[in-house]
């Protein structure tokens, strides 16, 4: 049976294990109880900042300690870093200084709170910041192994977490995990499909269903949308020449515009992209919510088989 | 010739006191060299923004008599190491205002007055807006209004961690307020106590389109600071004597309980007869002959 966890849940064990090292702090925004960085500030109240219910003061604190050397840690829903944008951008990533955000219950998926919460953009609008490094990991481990390399990063960086269980892929596959490093967690030859958080278990699932139809499917974790894993994109393209992606986000900007930014500029290849169809959600549940954006399997599956036509 | 009375430095921190030392023979206690260090800055605003024919000379002219005095008497700096890792940082929030502070820097010598040539000139140290990736001696990059007193919040707590009294000083402009997240950070860092924030307020009633009073009325803007929980005094900006009591102020020991803001009433484009209080000049350069005046009236030329 499949253990099943939230990334959020990842990062805040992360924290913990990163409290060793001194420098690093947390910052929040009145959202630690979500964002799951209540542990940290249990354990190290003196490291932990509230910044109240206030996201562009908090990741100005978070500038002005990485100025002085801290490694601030500032999370609080995707939603809501959306609201200080340019404080990521003029404060943070200009002065390349080494704040890392972290947002969660991005995506649809997060659910029944409705459309006001649920972040399709994060992804697309913290891509185009230089010096900035852009994740959204699928599962606990992977995030916990992510936020655990931050430190070492020496920029700035968004990560992506989702509010609710996705299963768990990489259970003793810790060393596999790297920023910037695509994961192909099935080879295949007909079609990759690059897919990134709450989708990759959902891309394996797809693969499973065009198994059985006599398509060969390969499936990677894109959990670095950048630096983008080029490299991997381009073997991808020539062992299988049709690619699809598959993200919880908006159609526009995120991975499938990543990849196509990519495509085009190198080894150009048909590129069917499984995302939100540049609309709004509402409140449902999870699983809902995939099937009402078109993001589940069935729609990967299908976007496979008309990327493989289009060859 | 007026001296500065140096017994009214008493309040001040032991290590504030070190570090007026460290900045060594630069350092000017005196009402008259302050004051003829300001006049210096005030010329080379004047020139800087002359020879790019664009930049924001009014907001410069008004806090120039404070930070001129906040270098030279107060902060703990080593110009020849510019990133000392145990400073006082000085953070200006209203960014724009960047030569009055690359003036200031000029006479510590953290750049060279050749360098203040580079102001707004591809590849130059002295950015439109101050950047700490291309001029040394700036803390802190501004450009976007109402930033530095959250960015200088992170340094306070910062000094606080490392267990060091270096302080953060902030100087915000009075328009700048109307951004949100000022009162964000004033009521964070009132929450977290910190004693080591140090700001001040260039009032100088004018922003970019025209008088604050006409595009945002402030009303009790220093009921405003103490309902947030802050230490405030309020000074003529411009007069030499009251702008060392303020400082004073800000260093004083009995108001390290919590964060301290210095509100400074000031003229825009102060020192300059024909950008005073004109709101043209927020943002715009003197022609030829508006230069020539103004060398005038600074006593660099004879009329």
């Amino acid at each position: 049976m499949t253990r099943m966890a939230a990334t959020r849940d990842g990062y805040g064990q992360a924290l913990l294990e990163l409290a060793d090292n001194p420098k690093v702090v947390v910052l929040e925004a009145d959202l630690g109880k979500s964002t799951k960085s209540l542990h940290f500030r249990k354990a190290y109240p003196d490291r932990t900042v509230s910044c109240g219910i206030g996201e562009q003061n908090m990741l100005l604190v978070g500038a002005g300690l990485a100025s002085a050397g801290y490694i601030p840690f500032a999370s609080t829903f995707a939603i809501f870093t959306e609201r200080a944008f340019e404080q990521m951008r003029n404060g943070v990533a200009r002065p390349n200084l080494p704040v890392h955000l972290c947002g969660s219950h991005g995506g649809t998926h997060t659910g029944t709170d409705g459309s006001s919460a649920q972040s399709i953009e994060d992804l697309a609008i913290f891509r185009t910041l230089p010096n900035v490094v852009v994740m959204h990991p699928c599962d606990d481990v992977s995030t916990r192994v992510l936020t655990m390399q931050l430190p070492a990063l020496g920029q700035p960086s968004y990560m992506r977490t989702a509010r609710n269980k996705t299963p768990v892929l990489y259970d003793g596959r810790e060393d596999e995990i790297q920023i910037g490093k695509g994961i192909v967690l099935k080879e295949g030859t007909d079609v990759a499909i690059i897919a990134c958080g709450v989708l990759v278990s959902e891309a394996l699932k797809a693969a499973e269903t065009l198994s059985g139809k006599g398509v060969n499917a390969c499936v990677v974790d894109m959990h670095t949308l950048k630096p983008l894993d080029g490299a991997l994109i381009d073997r991808l393209v020539a062992q299988c020449g049709a690619v699809v992606t598959a993200e919880d986000h908006n159609i526009i900007g995120g991975l499938g515009g990543a990849v196509a930014e990519h495509l085009v500029s190198n080894q150009p290849a048909p590129l069917e992209r499984v995302g939100v169809p540049d609309r709004f959600g509402e409140s449902g549940q999870a699983d809902e919510m995939l099937e009402v954006m078109q993001l589940s399997a069935p729609h990967i599956a299908a976007a496979a088989e008309k990327a493989i036509q289009r060859k | 010739m007026r001296t500065y009375d140096r017994r009214l430095f008493a309040q001040a921190s032991k290590v504030a006191r070190e570090g007026r030392r460290a900045v060594g023979e630069r350092m000017s206690t005196s009402i008259e060299e302050i004051e003829e260090m300001a006049r210096k800055c005030r010329v080379e605003i004047i020139k800087m923004v002359y020879r790019a024919q664009a930049g924001h000379p009014g907001g410069s002219l008004s806090e120039i008599d404070l930070i001129s005095a906040l270098y030279a008497t107060r902060m703990r700096i080593r110009p020849d190491e510019p990133k000392w890792a145990d400073r006082d940082r000085f953070i200006l929030s209203k960014g724009h205002a960047s030569p009055g502070m690359y003036a200031v820097l000029a006479e510590m010598g953290f750049i060279s007055h050749e360098d203040l040539k580079s102001y707004r000139v591809l590849g130059g140290v002295c950015q439109g807006h101050v950047d700490s990736k291309w001029c040394p001696g700036v803390d802190f990059s501004a450009g976007s209004l109402g930033m530095g007193l959250s960015f200088g919040m992170g340094c306070a707590i910062a000094a606080r961690l490392d267990k060091s009294e270096r302080r953060a000083f902030v100087m915000i402009g009075d328009g700048e307020m109307q951004e949100g997240s000022v009162w964000e950070a004033a009521m964070a860092a009132a929450h977290h106590e910190l004693g080591n924030l140090k700001v001040i307020l260039d009032r100088n009633r004018i922003q970019n389109d025209d008088f604050c009073e006409e595009q945002m009325r402030m009303f009790d803007i220093p009921a405003k600071w103490r309902s947030f929980g802050w230490n405030v005094k309020e000074i003529d900006g411009h007069n030499m004597t009251e702008v060392m009591e303020g400082l004073d102020f800000l260093e004083a020991e009995e108001n390290s309980n919590g964060p301290s803001i210095l509100i400074a009433h000031t003229i825009k484009g102060g020192g300059i007869s024909y950008m005073e209080n004109n709101p043209s000049f927020h943002g715009a350069a003197p022609n030829d002959e508006q230069f020539k005046q103004a060398m005038i009236e600074l006593g660099e030329v004879e009329a």
